[in-house]
């Protein structure tokens, strides 16, 4: 690892104005993703501005009845909070399916939007990687590629998004918000990551020394029954194969409004606006869950090795969404 | 070694000692206590965040002390394996039941195991709801802890004796 210095940032101003000042800053969250990429030499940076001290690490409730949590807010933290736990499950829930108990400890709301893929080429310097080293192709391609996307990739890179947090924001239409130099701004959660094209070295839409503030999650969703479902290969302590986050409305027999996101499966969390089109006005039947879900994963382009994510996340969702219908906290 | 732009003096309490090490920006935590404070208790397995081995408290929360660079802990309280039992006292209640428990093989994965329930049972104790606690439950009222708790809440640690079985009774017992 080469030396680099280390700031402490005491205000958000501070941070964006030492990162705009310092080629080659990066900022630390809990550094569950930035140290380890550093160890490998990913990331090399000459500077690293530590923003997990900042007065960004309350969960509160506005006068909108949206709920505001801050960028240095704890993983567990955020999975504890009453707000959290009471009007959005699916958030809790996805949280506490991440990682380990140490790990969500350390990790922070802002650094967990900006983890970088799993992708074993990504963190190899020694293997090609179009995210990593644009121009020298894309090793998984051609190689190991189980774990990678059936939605939305590019010739250019076939990886996904590891974060659990960031499929139940995107599916509770939460924002992302951001405070840069040339001022704050706030991006949907389900648009703040991107699909890869062929760029795909920019992960989301954040712009160079742009800080997370926080995210903020509306009225409109809180309250809704909701629940996250990972499928992994063992029973704890592993990233998504497929995962999906749903937020129902029902009313009576008919979909008054619902949301799914799905999670492994693409560069960014995949809002499945088309299955959610398709139930909107519908019956709640299984077999109306089956035919939107189908019409959403009727865009998959698995790879020879990962086409078992299709049924997968299928079941999953059609499995949560039957949860929801039937017992709203029981999913 | 002095401070420059690359080292910087960082006090910190361990193990209820004022300590005021001078460190490398690129060293973690777990580096620290091993190479300059003498503390090995934590261990380095995997150096990545995969295997728990170097867990330890920080302001009594669990975290790997492997991927926390230890410039970030000023005035921070880190407490590890040797600093949970008074000296010269007894055991702590945990390693009390890993030794009754013979929860360990070759004990390499202990210290992170103990930390890290230590961590755990405080968590489950404070509401803490886990990946397998029914998203029902009362918001913040303490949490059983079941076998199947345990093993979620413990699932950061890996041991590659699988000494698995006796690990959750050991900690059963302590929470019983
Ligand atoms: C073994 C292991 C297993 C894991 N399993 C899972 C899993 O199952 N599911 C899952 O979702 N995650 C998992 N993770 C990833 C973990 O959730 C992330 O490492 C963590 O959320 C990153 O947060 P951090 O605060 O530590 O980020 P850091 O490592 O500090 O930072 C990550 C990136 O974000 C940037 N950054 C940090 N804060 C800000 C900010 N406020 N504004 C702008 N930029 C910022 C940093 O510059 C860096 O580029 C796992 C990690 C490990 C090591
Ligand atoms: S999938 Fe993306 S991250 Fe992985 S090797 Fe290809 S270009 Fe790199
Ligand atoms: S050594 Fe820290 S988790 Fe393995
Ligand atoms: S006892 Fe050997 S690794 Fe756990």
């Amino acid at each position: 690892m080469k030396s680099f210095r280390y700031l402490r940032a005491h205000s958000v101003e501070e941070a964006t104005a030492a990162h705009a000042g310092r080629p080659g800053s990066r900022y630390l969250g809990g550094g569950t993703n930035l140290v380890d990429l550093m160890k490998m030499g990913v990331e090399r940076p000459r500077t690293l501005i530590d923003v997990s001290g900042l007065p960004l690490d309350a969960v509160e409730e506005l006068p909108d009845g949206s709920v505001r949590a801050g960028a240095a807010v704890r993983n567990s933290d955020l999975a504890a909070h009453p707000l959290v736990r009471d009007r959005y499950p699916v958030l809790a829930q996805a949280l506490l399916s991440g990682a380990s108990g140490q790990l969500r400890n350390a990790a922070t709301t802002g650094g967990n939007l900006l983890q970088r893929t799993r992708c074993p080429y990504f963190q190899d310097l020694a293997k090609p990687c179009n995210k990593r080293e644009p121009g020298t192709g894309c090793g998984a391609r051609e190689g190991v590629h189980r774990d990678h996307a059936v939605l939305g990739h590019s010739p250019q890179c076939i990886a996904t998004h590891p974060s659990d947090m960031a499929v139940a924001l995107a599916a509770l239409d939460a924002q992302v918000e951001l405070h840069g130099a040339h001022g704050r701004r706030t991006v949907p959660a389900a648009d703040f990551h991107r699909l890869p094209g062929d760029r795909p070295d920019l992960d989301t839409e954040i712009a160079p020394g742009e800080l997370i503030t926080g995210v903020r999650l509306p009225a409109a969703t809180a309250g809704l029954p909701s629940a996250y479902r990972k499928a992994r290969d063992r029973a704890s302590y592993a990233f998504a194969l497929a995962s999906v986050a749903v937020v129902l409305d029902v009313d009576g027999s008919l979909v008054r409004d619902v949301r799914i996101a799905f999670g492994g499966l693409a560069h960014r969390p995949w809002r499945a606006l088309r299955a959610e089109r398709a139930l909107v006005g519908g019956p709640v039947t299984e077999e109306a869950f089956g035919r939107a879900v189908d019409a959403e994963l009727a865009a998959a382009e698995p790879l020879p090795d990962n086409a078992f994510k299709v049924p997968l996340a299928r079941g999953i969702a059609c499995d949560v969404l039957r949860r929801l219908s039937t017992a709203p906290t029981a999913a | 070694m002095g401070a420059d732009v690359f080292h910087s003096e960082v006090p910190l309490t361990v193990n209820g000692e004022a300590r005021r090490p001078t460190v490398d920006h690129r060293s973690t935590l777990l580096d620290v206590l091993r190479e300059q404070l003498g503390l090995t208790g934590a261990k380095k397995g995997c150096d990545h965040g995969q295997c728990g081995a170097c867990t330890v408290l920080v302001d009594g929360r669990r975290v790997n002390s492997c991927l926390l660079l230890a410039v970030s802990l000023e005035g921070r309280e880190v407490i590890t394996v040797e600093g949970l039992a008074p000296a010269g006292g007894d055991l702590h209640p945990l390693q009390r039941a890993f030794v009754d428990r013979d929860a360990f093989q070759c004990g390499y994965c202990t210290p992170g195991q103990i930390c890290s329930a230590v961590g755990a049972i405080a968590e489950a104790r404070a509401g803490r709801a886990s990946h397998v606690t029914d998203p029902a439950a009362d918001v913040g009222a303490p949490v059983e802890l079941t076998r199947d708790e345990i093993r979620e809440r413990l699932s950061g640690n890996i041991c590659r004796c699988g000494a698995y079985p006796h690990i959750v009774e050991a900690v059963e017992d302590v929470t019983r």
